[in-house]
């Protein structure tokens, strides 16, 4: 395929790489860089793998001050740098660059202290989202956020992207969890925000940095927030005819004053394909499956149990069944968790996307993407965190017909502007990176555009880090920074001037 | 001096490309009830936001509520609580506090100085909630971030940047907020007699169970009298509050009774009472006082805040109490602020913030109101603000980098 137009590369950089190996050798001695082209085929896509291209070189530091170090060197010598994590983006966020150095953060793989006191973990970023909640799980606490990849990718990786997870309702995205982090920016200078305590000091630059995708500063060191696991927890696995029913059952339930800790929707088609996978025992004659669950102290799940249920009846369910042991949760999770890889077994290939939207406009995104895959004449399957509207319809295609690939891509980006359409969102919580690029003005306009651009400038005003992502065009800062004041049509002429 | 009250995001964008246009700063306020916080600026106008007012958009079963940025926050939390709903992260009012009227505030006021409440430690703060903003910024540009959806990494959160940005990088016309149930009921344990230090241990253990506290602060002797009208008299108090369904509420009190023996018997606060007394403790009634005395409002890790206010009692005169577990304290100086004594003190246990919320304005103006930053963040922030608000219009020299 062809991929994405990427900026072009910098000759000047490309013709002193032998130079530039040599000095990141000097930086990071020892076996932190890496330049041989078959060792680095290892980094060459993350979990977008469409997208492949060969770094400059690899570089694997282990110390914040190697990290100021190789940052400062690259401001200053214009070379352009790709932070990576444990390269799990779904959307090309750490795809290299053929003339920009790849920074691996996976050598920063300590917990560096656990306060339960202060209900906090401090952690190096390359430490796996999993791996904090293995590092106080003996007390009972757990790190909340928990996306599907939770088991490789990387906490530095989650502040990037400000990943979420089936639990965002309840209990937020990284942005809600992250208490402070240590990050490098391009000049080599190192930055502390937050910490233990809560809320910045000054300007919420923590929460400009959560989600901003690799191109601000490179995190060092995450200090989170971990909590005391549910007492207990329980799910309803309830089927309906429709998903209009489902969706009216879903609101009902918020209605109520309920927040369910998980709140996820599949149709007809993710049903089947689950249950032939992993035989849930999934109802194969609902169009719409809810799983909810409810979380917390045991006195309080049962009530909850027994007033979702009947929310679910008065909505048109034809099932519902309560789980009554952990086993038997685990259970009905277990299609939803493998709706991806049973798509796979179904279709050579499949596409994932991302939308967010308003949750009363399921009915009819679920129309207009049937609509859609009519056009295409291509397959959807459709999973949805129902609490929060995060839809992922999974588009089956094969990428050995010529074009279906394309055509796929194509399907796809209808389905977003259709999320956008409704009042929704490109992307919930797989990232822009190169995937969505070019999708940005769908939402955006130029002035929205070129206002997160400025705060790119304010970061890494010679777009170093990361260049290519998130943005279909980066505009010089210089030029950004012109002022258009028209001073011919002053909207008060009748104030005084002074 | 000139004031604009702009009734439409339109008259907002041309009164602040007026003042590009002249290079003349602006005030921005929405009710002012806030205007005191800050370092004292010099501005020839003003922008006066509570003209463009209303909510535009609420949705109870999408969980989601947007307003025009000066719509009265009293408006909103009414709206919300005749659908059982409410803005989780329990803004605080600083009205009493800054020696004006209760229950004032804009919802736009609101972002600008990232409100919390006691719940901060469960629940967040405004920008744990915001999800959408439309602003005009200081170059005399409409933009927008977030949307209303929940989920949502598309692009840069400006949303969260311009939260408790003191109106210093742009102005919002337009808002959405993340809103969430509200508890069927609440209760409160109470503890008496301890001193900070087991204070802080008893709170620690509270939340660090699965007892789903949402508030827990202490109120020791001097302070703990100037509650619920003077109902906690007699020792210090510390508080730890509990909400939900009926049958949870029960039960974790019970289970929080039990892990707490060994800090002696509590007793119950009923819903009335609770609901009160939070209230206060999130408003700092007990120095909304009617003085100017200096009031500051300290952020620190839990753990240490108790260590901080010893060690700074034995180089000045303060008034204490503690919300968030200990991390949050608030002090009501004798005499002088002894900013640097305290910051000083802060530092030297792990670190945090201090912001001088109340103090004479002679005061403030020779006073670092916010806390300094070093070099570095110091120099980033002023960049930010120079991307957004480049000729310096927008409420200039209130956060002292901006």
């Amino acid at each position: 395929m062809s991929g994405p137009i990427m900026p072009k590369a910098n000759a000047a950089t490309l013709k002193k790489r032998a130079d530039i190996v040599a000095d990141m050798r000097i930086i990071v001695p020892g076996e932190g860089v890496v330049d041989a082209e078959n060792a680095m085929r290892a980094f060459e896509s993350d979990g977008l793998t469409a997208y492949r291209q060969l770094p400059l070189v690899v570089v694997l530091p282990e110390t914040t001050a190697q990290v100021a170090r190789i940052l400062k060197y690259c401001h200053q010598r214009d070379i352009r740098v790709v932070p990576r994590g444990s390269g799990t983006s779904l959307s090309g966020g750490a795809l290299p660059l053929e003339d920009a150095v790849l920074l691996v953060m996976s050598r920063f793989n300590r917990v560096l202290d656990i306060d339960y006191a202060n209900r906090a973990v401090v952690a190096q970023p390359g430490v796996t989202n999993l791996g904090i909640t293995h590092a106080v799980e003996q007390e009972g606490f757990y790190y909340a956020p928990d996306p599907s990849s939770q088991i490789a990718c990387s906490i530095g990786g989650n502040v990037a992207e400000n990943s979420g997870g089936v639990h965002c309702l309840k209990y937020g995205l990284t942005a809600n969890n992250v208490l402070g982090i240590e990050m490098v920016l391009m000049n080599g200078d190192v930055i502390r925000l937050g910490g233990k305590h809560l809320d910045a000091e000054g300007y919420d630059l923590l929460g400009l940095m959560t989600g901003s995708e690799g191109l601000l500063g490179v995190v060092t060191e995450v200090t989170v927030r971990i909590l005391q696991k549910p007492e207990t927890a329980r799910a309803l696995l309830i089927g309906f005819p429709s998903s209009e029913e489902a969706g009216h059952c879903v609101a009902e339930i918020i209605g109520a004053g309920i927040i369910p800790g998980g709140m996820e929707m599949m149709d007809g088609p993710a049903i089947r394909a689950a249950e032939d996978f992993v035989h849930a025992g999934y109802p194969l004659d609902v169009e719409a499956l809810l799983i909810v669950e409810l979380d917390g102290p045991g006195a309080e799940v049962d009530h909850l149990i027994g007033r979702v249920e009947a929310i679910a009846r008065s909505n048109g369910a034809t099932t519902s069944r309560a789980s009554t042991s952990d086993e038997e949760r685990a259970v009905f999770w277990a299609g939803r968790k493998a709706a991806f890889p049973a798509v796979g077994r179904i279709s050579p290939d499949y596409y994932c996307m991302d939308g967010t939207i308003p949750r009363k406009e399921l009915p009819r995104v679920l129309a207009g993407m049937r609509a859609l895959s009519e056009k295409y004449g291509l397959r959807v399957a459709n999973v949805f965190h129902a609490g929060d509207g995060n839809l992922h319809p999974l588009i089956l295609y094969d990428a050995n017909r010529p074009g279906e690939l394309e055509n796929a891509e194509a399907f796809g980006a209808d389905i977003l502007r259709l999320c956008v359409e409704v009042g929704g969102v490109l992307t919930g919580e797989h990232g822009v990176g190169v995937e969505k690029r070019d999708l940005m003005p769908e939402m955006f306009t130029e002035d929205d555009l070129n206002q997160q651009i400025r705060v790119k400038c304010a970061f890494d005003p010679n777009h170093l880090l990361n260049p290519g992502k998130v943005f279909p065009q980066l505009h010089r800062c210089a030029e950004l920074g012109r002022m258009h004041i028209h001073r011919g049509q002053v909207p008060f002429p009748e104030l005084e001037r002074f | 001096m000139t004031v604009f009250t702009p009734s439409s995001a339109r008259d907002v964008l041309d009164a602040i490309q007026w003042a590009v246009s002249e290079e003349t700063p602006l005030e921005v306020i929405g009710h002012g009830s806030k205007r005191g916080i800050g370092q004292p600026t010099q501005t020839g106008h003003a922008l006066d936001l509570s003209k463009l007012a209303g909510i535009t958009l609420y949705e109870p079963e999408e969980l989601v509520l947007s307003a025009r940025a000066g719509t009265p926050l009293a408006e909103i939390e009414a709206a919300l609580a005749a659908r059982n709903q409410e803005l989780a992260f329990e803004p605080m009012n600083y009205g009493p506090l800054l020696g004006g009227a209760a229950g004032r505030g804009t919802i736009g006021g609101l972002l600008s100085a990232n409100l919390a409440g006691p719940r901060r430690i469960r629940a967040g703060a405004a920008r744990d909630h915001v999800l959408g903003v439309h602003a005009v910024s200081g170059r005399g540009e409409t933009f927008k971030s977030g949307g209303r959806v929940v989920k949502n990494v598309t692009g840069y959160d400006l949303s969260k940047g311009l939260a408790g940005s003191w109106g210093t990088l742009a102005v919002t016309t337009d808002v959405t907020f993340k809103v969430l149930p509200a508890a069927e009921t609440e209760t409160s344990l109470v503890l008496t007699g301890l001193d900070d230090g087991q204070a802080s241990a008893a709170m620690a253990g509270a939340m660090g169970s699965s007892g789903e506290v949402s508030g827990a602060a202490h109120l020791p002797e001097g302070v703990a009298g100037r509650f619920i009208d003077g109902a906690l008299k007699g020792g210090a108090r510390t508080v730890l509050r509990v909400e939900g369904f009926g049958p949870s509420v029960a039960y974790r009190i019970d289970l929080l009774n039990r892990l707490l023996k060994p800090f002696g018997t509590a007793e119950t606060l009923d819903e009335p009472a609770s609901r009160r007394l939070w209230r206060e403790i999130r408003d700092c009634h007990p120095f909304a006082d009617g003085s100017s005395a200096p009031v500051w409002r300290v952020s620190m890790a839990p753990s240490e805040g108790h260590l901080m206010v010893d060690a700074f009692r034995r180089a000045a005169g303060a008034n204490a109490y503690y919300d968030w577990q200990g991390g949050l304290i608030w002090l009501r100086m004798e005499a002088d602020p002894e900013a640097e004594t305290l910051r000083g003190a802060i530092a030297h246990f792990g670190g945090g913030h201090a912001t001088l919320v109340r103090a004479p304005l002679a005061v403030r103006a020779a006073t670092p109101v916010f806390q300094p930053q070093p070099a570095p963040l110091a120099a980033l922030s002023a960049r930010l603000k120079e991307q957004f608000d480049p000729k310096g219009i927008l409420n200039p020299g209130r956060m002292a980098f901006a």
